[in-house]
């Protein structure tokens, strides 16, 4: 029976060992599409400006936008930054899920570095970043005037993403509306 | 013709590890002496030809072979020629035959100091080692040869070594690393070697020690010296992720700390015995297991180097050959042997005991959190990721109850203490910690933060119970101070605890009480933080040898007086267009200022990013200790005993009334 025990470690590491094995065989750049198509989940939060004010999927609006997903701790939200600003400055709307972060610094940042949000969720239990599928910060999502994610980017939003990624499904997006409207 | 000679000698040595893996075996299970003998020879011309291999690659970088793949992507002919030998092992490649190196070299230093030693005890270690050498010499050859040539179209000039590299830091920090990770390789040969002839006494802890602990202290070195270089290179302005490349190197040291108290417990009291082996093979596995996250791209890290699922396949491999193997041979062939000598609750080795159970609680949670996103993933329960508050969270009271436990370990004896003396020593101590904790942030601060309270109070805690401790031991018989009454394995204990305490006060106030400011500045612009002004005072055009730069000049006041003048930079390198932030730092014991700039805005306005880091250094310098510590224990007299070193179960009673270890 003692001997037993010695054995445990082994077995322990054959565990360990076939996980390891899985993971090669995964991506962890690629990103599940389960959620492409499918409405932003349900969620009912306090805001990063406003702690008092509660915000639920009713307060995002019937068009195009970005949800992006960050956090003070993450080193890329800083890099991506500026550039959510730029395409705030376009017109598009976005808004924010701050993500397993502390409040005091969150709210610091968002006057440090400007907010390009319309709202920022304050997501402190990481809660809705489960539900969306989120595995780490920054990502951010296309949605469409339905409430239904179109696209998900894990990774820093940089010039080139917007130009060539998300700008063009935007605007597909917007036509797709301006057909509704007219027919 | 170099290029192949260095390919030509990586085969040959790959040849002498195969030998050094299997005859010195041979001769050990057959009683054949000359077959036993030929350890040493085999180890000594592994080593001739990787180190000639290794010679030739620097060569070929030295010259600008760009007919050499592996060149090319790493190196370029305006490269300064330090960063050219250092590019050597920069890249994937170059940094495999560099880890073979390193093996070799504690190969052969294991055989040129090991003649006391019993023959066919180092004649078992060696091959060990030569097994390990071999399997990467395999990997090498196989998935990524630095030798690799280009046929057609050979480039004339390389993309350059990648910016982030070009620094200091990468002469200085992946060598002291891979020595310390490697070198976990000496005390694995040694238990699984235990283990095959079923020896596991106190002369077998006591061969293996100094070579775990100069593993580790150069482990810690180079830790400490990755912290620093991502602190002030990469211009993000922490010293601590929880990266999971970072925490490829802390698992193994948490264990390698764990490893060289339960090893002193071996060889001083016979205790712990299975429990010592089980680390030293958790130590170097962890080493692997470190090599392949790193190395096959199976987590998101900043250290983004290229990922290629054949490599992983690769390590996964060999990692699981290293550790089915000796756990396998550890479950068969594990000591049933009743401890020479039992110990009491109160005693020195119930703590070892709980401090060794805190260390490995802490490693296995710091696992978790590495491989979580990887398990939840191949679970096919989605993507999920842990961030530092995970970390922070369920390391930091572990590693403070680990404190506690630490402190009180030297003073204790061994096997049993009487607890009213123990009182007596410690109590005024512990109350004093304990007001000292809640006072400092109040003092300090101006508000009770509790993580500052309980940070301060343990530094202080673990500082004078070690003080108290080594002022009554060198006091002699006589009642005079006797510094060379303890040896010096004691006071390496006393320098690496200090040390400990010092990295405490370091984190805690940096992580509590650093401020910051990221702020719009346009020339002549003055803005104060902490107690500090910085004035922008102009932006100049500076040329580097493989870049050019932005430098801004912000000099630093504190009340009106210039107390530094800081040069943050920003770069752009010629080959790889690639932007970089080298920040200005001033650096005293008590602050560092550091500056980065960050975009240039409009009408020659600069973004600037401001920091004032309150004892910061200190985290440096407790690094310094703690290694310093290490190579203390290491050089004590009685590891360097000339006399031969008689394999005996027998505990040895002159260590056991001596000090502590």
């Amino acid at each position: 029976m003692k001997r037993a025990i010695l054995f445990f470690p082994l077995i322990l590491f054959i565990v360990i060992g076939g996980f390891l094995y899985k993971g090669l065989f995964l991506n962890p750049q690629a990103m599940p599409s389960a959620l492409e198509g499918q409405p932003v989940p349900e969620f009912k939060l306090l805001t990063v400006n406003n702690p008092e004010r509660v915000v639920t999927n009713k307060d995002l609006t019937g068009e195009v936008y970005l949800l992006n997903v960050w956090a003070t701790w993450c080193a890329g939200c800083k890099i991506e930054h500026p550039h959510l600003i730029n395409i705030a400055n376009t017109g598009l709307p976005i808004y924010g899920i701050n993500y397993k972060d502390e409040l005091e610094a969150a709210q610091q940042w968002l006057k440090d570095y400007q907010d390009p949000y319309q709202f920022t969720a304050y997501d402190v239990s990481g809660q809705l970043g489960l539900d969306l599928g989120v595995f780490g910060a920054p990502e951010t999502f296309v949605v469409d005037h339905h409430g239904i994610i179109r696209l998900r980017y894990a990774g820093t939003i940089d010039e080139n993403i917007w130009l060539n990624k998300i700008k063009p499904l935007v605007d597909t997006i917007k036509q797709e509306a301006a057909l509704v409207v007219k027919s | 013709m170099i290029p192949e000679l260095g390919n030509f000698s990586l085969i040959v040595g790959l040849a002498f590890a195969v030998c050094l893996s299997i005859i010195p075996l041979v001769g050990v299970n057959r009683n054949n002496l000359t077959l036993v003998r030929y350890a040493r020879p085999l180890t000594f011309g592994m080593f001739f030809f990787v180190a000639l291999s290794y010679g030739l690659l620097t060569y070929s970088f030295i010259i600008d072979d760009f007919s050499i793949a592996y060149i090319v992507q790493q190196s370029n002919t305006h490269l300064p020629i330090q960063y050219k030998i250092a590019a050597v092992f920069g890249g994937h490649e170059g940094s495999l035959l560099f880890w073979i190196l390193t093996l070799c070299i504690w190969a052969v230093a294991l055989a040129m100091t090991s003649r006391n030693l019993d023959e066919a005890f180092v004649a078992r270690v060696l091959a060990i080692l030569g097994m390990i050498a071999a399997g990467f010499f395999f990997f090498t050859l196989l998935t990524s040869n630095p030798f690799n040539r280009i046929i057609f179209d050979i480039p004339v000039e390389g993309r350059d070594l990648n910016p982030l590299l070009q620094d200091i830091g990468l002469i200085l920090h992946p060598p002291m690393l891979y020595l310390g990770y490697v070198g976990f390789s000496v005390a694995f040969a040694f238990a699984v070697a235990a283990l095959m002839s079923g020896r596991m006494d106190a002369a077998w802890a006591r061969w293996t020690r100094p070579w775990t602990l100069a593993a580790w202290a150069f482990l810690t070195g180079g830790i400490v010296l990755g912290s620093w270089w991502a602190y002030y290179e990469l211009g993000w302005g922490g010293w601590w992720f929880w990266d999971p490349v970072e925490n490829a190197s802390f698992m193994p040291w948490l264990i390698g700390t764990a490893l060289i108290h339960s090893l002193s417990v071996t060889e001083q009291r016979g205790q712990f015995r299975n429990w010592t082996v089980l680390l030293a093979i958790s130590a170097f596995s962890l080493s692997l297991l470190g090599t392949f996250l790193v190395r096959s791209g199976v987590l998101n890290s900043v250290h983004s180097f290229a990922a290629d699922p054949s490599r992983g396949m690769f390590i996964l491999l060999l990692l699981a050959i290293a550790v089915i193997g000796s756990l396998t041979l550890f479950a068969f062939k594990a000591s049933d042997l009743k401890a020479p000598s039992n110990f009491e609750l109160f005693s020195r080795e119930t703590l070892m005991l709980v401090g060794n159970v805190a260390l490995v609680v802490a490693t296995a949670t710091v696992l978790l959190g590495t491989l979580y996103p990887l398990l939840v993933d191949a679970l096919g329960m989605g993507k999920i990721s842990v961030g530092p508050p995970f970390f922070n969270a369920v390391f930091n009271p572990i590693i403070s109850a680990m404190v506690v436990v630490m402190a009180m370990a030297p003073i204790i004896r061994w096997k049993k203490n009487k607890s009213g003396t123990f009182v007596k020593e410690l109590g005024l101590i512990a109350v004093v910690s304990v007001l000292f904790g809640l006072a400092f942030p109040v003092v300090y601060g101006g508000e009770f933060i509790g993580w500052v309270a309980i940070g301060m109070g343990l530094a202080f805690w673990l500082t004078a119970a070690t003080l108290k401790n080594a002022k009554i031991n060198i006091t002699n018989a006589q009642g005079k101070v006797d510094v060379t009454k303890p040896t010096q394995s004691y006071w390496g204990m006393v320098v690496a605890h200090i040390g400990i305490a010092i990295s405490i006060v370091g984190a805690t106030l940096v992580s509590h009480y650093e401020t910051q400011l990221d702020i719009r500045m346009d020339s002549g612009d003055t803005v104060s933080l902490s107690g500090y002004e910085f004035k922008l005072e102009r932006v100049i055009d500076v040329e580097g040898p493989n870049y050019s730069a932005k430098q801004a000049h912000i000099s630093a006041f504190e009340d009106g007086e210039q107390v530094a003048l800081l040069k943050p930079e920003r770069r752009v390198y010629l080959v790889q267009t690639m932007g970089m932030t080298e920040a200005g730092i001033d650096s005293t014991l008590m602050r560092d200022l550091f500056v980065a700039l960050g975009d240039p805005l409009d009408n020659d306005a600069w973004a600037v990013r401001i920091y004032v880091k309150p004892f910061i250094n200190l985290l440096w310098l407790a690094g310094a200790l703690i290694m310093v510590g290490g190579f203390m224990c290491m050089t004590d007299r009685r590891y360097r005993s000339r006399k031969k070193a008689k394999a005996s179960d027998k505990v040895d009673e002159a260590a056991v009334s001596g000090q502590p270890a």
